[in-house]
């Protein structure tokens, strides 16, 4: 597992996605969603390759559906990127490293 | 990203459902060495694995009795073949060129001078995908109540109304899986009667959170942020109505994954690639397995034993190359 990847819980959730000091990508996630667990290695390269750029957080869904319905999240895996702890940017859906580094260019 | 190899495979598989991974452990089994493109990471069935990565529970794969979970018979085919020696690469062939041999496969930018693969011969097994509706905010709503993944959302409609669209096996498996978490599910269906097989329409009838809608279907998805409901018609009375829910999952078919292959292989009138004496294709040296060539069966065994012969056509027809 990467180095900087975070695994945030609802007693964390706030605080660490506000004092991010780069953009924070938060990884909607649960143990029964396959699409999840096959773009788990492709956030966690990305992580790896651009450790200055952008940092990779997962949030269970299962253990913690307080910050999911908060954040309106009805499908996973559901990936927001937060820059001060602010929503910029919301992906939805599993797909290849190729269209991910592209959604996420803004911010690599 | 691999490198490319300029030595020829002797055979390459493109797509890894039951189809894909049945030929990939007969091919490997026969040291042809398969080099296998499985896809890239999706939310819908084109993807690793396929269609049976969206399903839960398989009852019908023999040798299961008390069945398996769809993602996990993928995982234990895909590691049978990794077994035998199957190379296999996270990565999406963007274009084929059939017109010589040996056979050239790109990954990545179509338009690169050089392919990324060549191979001896192909085996296609590319599988189809689920339709969508087509109608208008259906896109702009997935991830907002519109859903292409039963097994990833029902858990986020728990005490909620939902719909379902379809009537085959896939839309009784989802509206019953889904009945697991929301209030009520309602089965909208064009026709007065399912297609379904008999053992899942018992269960839907049995199931008293199921609703049924016949004759009946969606003509506009109702939503700004969020999906609000769905107005539906009467296709016999004409009359429209509106159904207030807050999920819907689309099972209304599929559609074969041909694309690649567009202007290189025949196809059949309903865009089904054409198979036959066997698994061959339109063009020698190239062979089709799975769903992307069947209309008919469109089981995970029908699947696996078209994947079977394939490999075997395939290894029979390099046999007399040489």
């Amino acid at each position: 597992m990467a180095e900087n990847l975070t695994t945030l819980t609802t007693a964390t959730f706030n605080e660490t996605v506000a004092s991010s000091s780069v953009p924070m990508l938060v990884d909607f996630w649960a143990e029964w969603c396959g699409p999840c667990k096959m773009i788990a290695p492709v956030l966690e390269e990305i992580a790896s390759e651009h450790p200055e750029a952008i940092h990779i957080a997962k949030l269970n869904v299962d253990d913690h559906p307080d910050i999911a319905r908060q954040f309106s999240v009805m499908s996973i895996p559901t990936m927001i990127v937060f820059r001060d702890g602010q929503e910029v940017k919301r992906l939805v859906g599993a797909k290849g490293k190729g269209q991910m580094l592209q959604d996420l260019d803004e911010f690599l | 990203m691999s490198s490319s190899s300029t030595q020829p495979r002797k055979v390459l598989i493109i797509g890894s459902g039951p189809a894909g991974l049945t030929a990939a452990v007969y091919t490997a089994r026969a040291s042809l060495a398969p080099l296998m493109l499985e896809g890239e990471p999706s939310s819908t069935s084109d993807q690793p694995g396929g269609q049976l990565m969206l399903t839960t529970e398989v009852e019908n794969f023999p040798g299961f009795p008390e069945g398996i979970m769809g993602p996990e018979l993928m995982e234990r085919m895909r590691a049978q073949a990794v077994r035998f020696g199957t190379e296999i690469l996270t990565e999406k062939a963007s274009r084929v060129d059939l017109t010589q041999r040996p056979f050239r496969v790109w990954v990545g930018d179509p338009q690169a001078a050089e392919p990324t693969y060549t191979a001896e011969s192909i085996i296609v097994a590319t599988g189809a995908r689920s339709l969508m509706l087509g109608l208008e905010n259906e896109t702009r709503l997935i991830g907002h109540g519109v859903s292409t993944c039963a097994t990833c959302d029902g858990f986020f409609f728990r005490g909620q109304h939902i719909a379902v669209v379809g009537g085959g096996d896939s839309a009784a498996e989802e509206a019953l899986f889904l009945t697991k978490f929301a209030d009520t599910v309602t089965l909208i269906h064009r026709r007065s009667e399912l297609r379904a097989s008999r053992i899942m329409q018992d269960r839907l009838r049995n199931n008293d959170k199921i609703r049924f809608a016949w004759n009946t279907v969606v003509d506009e998805i109702v939503g700004d942020q969020q999906l609000a409901g769905l107005r539906l018609r009467n296709v016999e009375s004409g009359e429209t109505s509106d159904l207030a829910v807050t999920g819907l999952f689309v099972a209304i078919g599929h559609q074969p994954n041909t694309t690649l292959f567009d202007g290189q292989l025949a196809l059949e009138d309903n865009g089904y690639l054409v198979t036959g004496p066997g698994s061959h294709t339109s063009v020698e040296g190239v062979f089709a397995c799975g769903d992307v060539q069947d209309h008919t069966y469109r089981q995970a065994i029908t699947a696996a034993g078209s994947g079977c012969m394939a490999a075997i056509d395939a290894e029979r027809w390099l046999e007399g190359q040489h």
